[in-house]
């Protein structure tokens, strides 16, 4: 069972360029598709028109939470609020960590963990999920097996 | 015409209720009690545990309003047995943010290594 989404990623770019991809404002927005209004500050909010096709007439707001150079950028957003309509400041925001490591060839790996869509505290949950092995577990069996199989 | 919206509210509602509705130890418990998919009384769900009838059957109306568990009455007793669409919207929610996370990041690879 899993309540969080993660992925890796191998770039095969330095370190360096990868984490000016991410943390740059503007070349973040070139990949994510949004046009961000300035650039990422720690603990700041950043927002922007989305421009993925179909979906320019909404907005993206993330709260940027920690930038450690070449290492480690996170931020919290509603996860894809792409409903118009829907205040979505009331919902709980998850949390998006990009974790970056160098590989021997002189790439990149890139982890994504996306968390906090569900607020059991990861290791009750854990335990609450061992004690059965009925339809339940499946269920999050599959969670966990569609998630490691897309990364 | 615009009958879309509210129900995407609701799902959206529907969907932090099933969240907000698990966030919860006890609750928890009792949903995996009823894992066996055997419907079961409030005596039998309050069985081994610390907990008074009236807390057994104040959680279960929270898993109720979340749509996790329904009731049905059979004679003078109420049993309560676990519904699984809850679980199947939010496995279909993960599935739909991990694939456009495959997306991104697909083009985040392409661009940092033009």
């Amino acid at each position: 069972m899993t309540d969080q989404i993660e992925k890796v990623i191998e770039i095969d770019a330095p370190v360096s360029r990868v984490w000016r991809a991410l943390t740059d404002y503007r070349e973040f927005g070139t990949w994510f598709r949004v046009r961000l209004d300035g650039p990422f500050v720690a603990g700041e909010k950043c927002g922007g028109q989305i421009t993925h096709p179909g979906y320019e007439h909404l907005r993206m707001e993330v709260v940027v939470q920690r930038i450690e150079p070449e290492h480690l950028f996170s931020l919290t957003w509603h996860p894809y609020a792409v409903d118009e309509g829907v205040d979505y400041a009331h919902e709980e925001p998850t949390l998006v960590t990009f974790t970056l490591a160098p590989t021997a060839g002189g790439g990149t790996l890139l982890r994504v963990v996306e968390s906090g869509f569900d607020r059991i505290p990861a290791h009750r949950r854990a335990k609450a999920f061992r004690m059965n092995d009925g339809g339940w577990q499946a269920q999050m069996e599959n969670i966990a097996r569609h998630v490691g199989q897309a990364a | 015409m615009s009958d879309k919206r509210p129900s995407k509210l609701a799902a959206l509602r529907t969907r932090a209720t099933v969240f907000a509705a698990l966030g919860d130890e006890t609750r928890l418990a009792v949903v995996v009690k009823l894992l066996s998919g055997e419907a079961q009384s409030i005596s039998r769900l309050t069985e081994g545990t610390a907990l008074t009838r009236q807390a057994v059957t104040k959680h279960l109306r929270i898993l109720q309003d979340a749509g996790v568990v329904r009731s049905t009455r059979i004679g003078r007793e109420t049993l309560f047995a676990l519904q699984t669409r809850p679980i199947e919207d939010v496995r279909a929610y993960l599935d739909q943010i991990s694939q456009l996370w495959n997306d991104a990041l697909a083009r985040l690879k392409a661009f940092a290594e033009e």
